[in-house]
């Protein structure tokens, strides 16, 4: 039986990182992976001869080289990339699309902060406060942190329609609860999308991806492929040995799992009960539409719009099969590249019912997959130009597809709404990262991976890499 | 080892580190903390760097020593006289 001083499960963003952590410090480290692919909820596709991507439409947290400071230019340094290896390129421009207003915003947030200043006048110092509250979260207590947004956020900006705003984006891009977030949540996510900014590879996320693999490898790391994990074998508080789909056992001293916290707690023998609702609700489907032209030249010429259509906006699961009347529309050819890439991209992302979509019949879900393809395309075309005459090809999932690519239960994109910051287990050697453990987007899920890699398997001593949760998360910082 | 090969020592971990840092201009009396940013996670590495490599053993105690690269050294020297460059 091979035996590894510890044992990743999912080659996702996160366990890549945490495997390069423990790596460096020549551990014996082995991935282990479900899929034929790596990168889990971000990952890429073939069809019909052309690349698709899937995952997260662009690299949040952006800071500039040489910048010193913020979580990209640390996970740089955990990590021992240059920057220049993830080859990011910055947006063009974004916007927050609503029925009769427009915020834009890019990388500056001095420019977010006049657009608000020009729609909504009359929350230009309160805006203010609420940066400056945002900034200063590291020093929030507890109790704050854990608060509802909602709430912290509707006593310092008076007018709801910029509450709800500000909130579309960052619950599209990071938020596993319905309708709120906690506000140290909040304060991560808008950080990392207004104070710092969205960038992409030319490349796709798979660029990253790859970087993370060929380190991981050269360092001596062992990576398995179609090597699903069927249950983890429990012993005196402890995970004595993992067993594979194929019956293959594997002895660790330890175990990070990346599974998602309800997943990983099914794995675990004489765990018999782990309650479903634990698991988030909040799914998407998705569209990708290759066009034969630069999108930028038909008019759509933002790198991500985040629309609402309606007096309020919603963030909770549909009672339908998508709800089309929120979304986000990113056109990966509007960053700013040195060279074009080879095709127009329009990708739509829309709320989804996980439940809806799994009780369809087969022949019903292909039909399904193509009538809310094109009703969420008219719905993006109300804030976009209409590209729909200059469509080539276009494909789409649905919370099925991020079942399949994920494990996660219920498609839940983001995991559960019960963060384990502290990532500890009932099992003396067993630990989670990634979605579940708290941090999202890119940058926070390759952060989760190196902070729990540190705090838990790497020996290192407790005062300075500081115990209590709260420590670590603000440490870890997304 | 002399003082000027542990200073090699530490600049070669830390251009693994901040591999885009420039080390050439680094002032040997400001802590490192301020001229690159470095956070408790970099101290880390360091210390364990030093373990990994020379098998060094520092005490948590005694991380306020490394806080500038003067004063690294100077804890350092002791410990580290009788070992060889690798």
């Amino acid at each position: 039986m091979s035996s590894y001083d510890t044992i990743i499960i999912g080659a996702g963003m996160s366990g890549l990182a945490a495997g390069i952590r423990l790596a460096y410090y020549d551990q014996r480290v082995c991935i282990l992976e479900r899929h034929t692919t790596i990168g889990g909820l971000n990952s890429f596709y073939r069809l019909g001869g052309r690349n698709f991507d899937v995952g997260l439409h662009a690299v949040t947290n952006f800071t500039p080289k040489g910048t010193r400071k913020g979580p990209l230019a640390r996970l740089l340094r955990q990590l021992r990339f240059n920057w220049d290896d993830f080859s990011l390129s910055p947006q063009i421009g974004s916007t927050i699309a609503f029925p009769g207003v427009s915020l834009r915003f890019n990388n500056h947030f001095e420019f977010l902060r006049s657009e608000v200043e020009r729609s909504f006048p009359a929350e230009k110092d309160n805006f203010q406060k609420l940066a400056d509250t945002v900034v200063d979260y590291d020093d929030l207590n507890e109790n704050v942190a854990s608060r509802s947004a909602r709430s912290i956020v509707g006593q310092i900006i008076k007018d709801p329609l910029l509450v709800d705003m500000l909130f579309c984006p960052l619950m599209y891009y990071g938020s596993a609860r319905e309708n709120d977030m906690d506000f140290a949540q909040f304060s991560i996510m808008f950080r990392s999308i207004f104070m710092e900014g969205f960038a992409r590879p030319w490349a796709g996320v798979r660029l990253i991806l790859k970087n993370l693999v060929r380190r991981f490898k050269q360092l001596g790391g062992e990576l398995r492929l179609r090597a699903g994990v069927r249950r983890m074998e429990v012993e005196g508080g402890r995970v004595t040995r993992v067993v594979l789909d194929d019956g293959t056992q594997l002895a660790g001293d330890r175990v990070l799992s990346s599974a998602g916290w309800v997943e990983t707690m099914r794995l675990c023998d004489g765990v018999h009960e782990v309650k479903s609702s634990a698991a988030g609700q909040l799914s998407f489907v998705e569209s990708v539409s290759l066009l034969d032209a630069e999108p930028r030249e038909l008019g759509c010429d933002q790198t991500i719009v985040f629309f609402n259509d309606s007096d309020k906006f919603h963030w909770q699961k549909p009672d339908e099969l998508v709800d089309v009347r929120s979304g986000v529309i990113c056109c990966p050819n509007n960053f700013d590249y040195a060279q074009p890439l080879d095709e127009g991209v329009v990708r739509i992302t829309a709320l989804a019912n996980f439940d809806r979509w799994k009780n369809l019949p087969e022949a019903d879900y292909q039909a399904a997959k193509a009538i809310w393809y094109k009703r969420m395309v008219e719905s993006a075309v109300q804030f976009v130009a209409d590209f729909r005459p200059r469509v080539v090809a276009s494909d789409t999932f649905t919370p099925m597809t991020i079942k399949r690519f994920t494990g996660h239960e219920n498609g839940a994109v983001y995991g559960t709404p019960e963060k384990r910051w502290a990532g500890t287990t009932h099992l003396k050697n067993l630990f989670i990262c990634g979605t579940d453990q708290g941090f999202v987007g890119i940058i926070g899920s390759m952060f989760s991976g190196i902070a729990m890699a540190n705090r838990h398997l790497l020996g290192m001593p407790e005062k300075t890499d500081p115990a209590s949760a709260s420590a670590a998360k603000r440490q870890t910082d997304h | 080892m002399t003082p000027a090969e542990i200073k090699e020592v530490i600049l070669d971990i830390l251009e693994d580190i901040a591999p885009d840092e420039d080390l050439s201009g680094l002032k040997e009396d400001v802590p490192l903390r301020e001229q690159l940013e470095l956070d408790s996670m970099d101290f880390l590495d360091i210390v364990m760097e030093l373990r990994k490599r020379y098998r060094v053993q520092i005490p948590e105690d005694d991380y306020v020593e490394l806080s500038t690269m003067q004063s690294t050294v100077k804890y350092l020297a002791p410990l580290m006289k009788d070992l060889q460059k690798a």
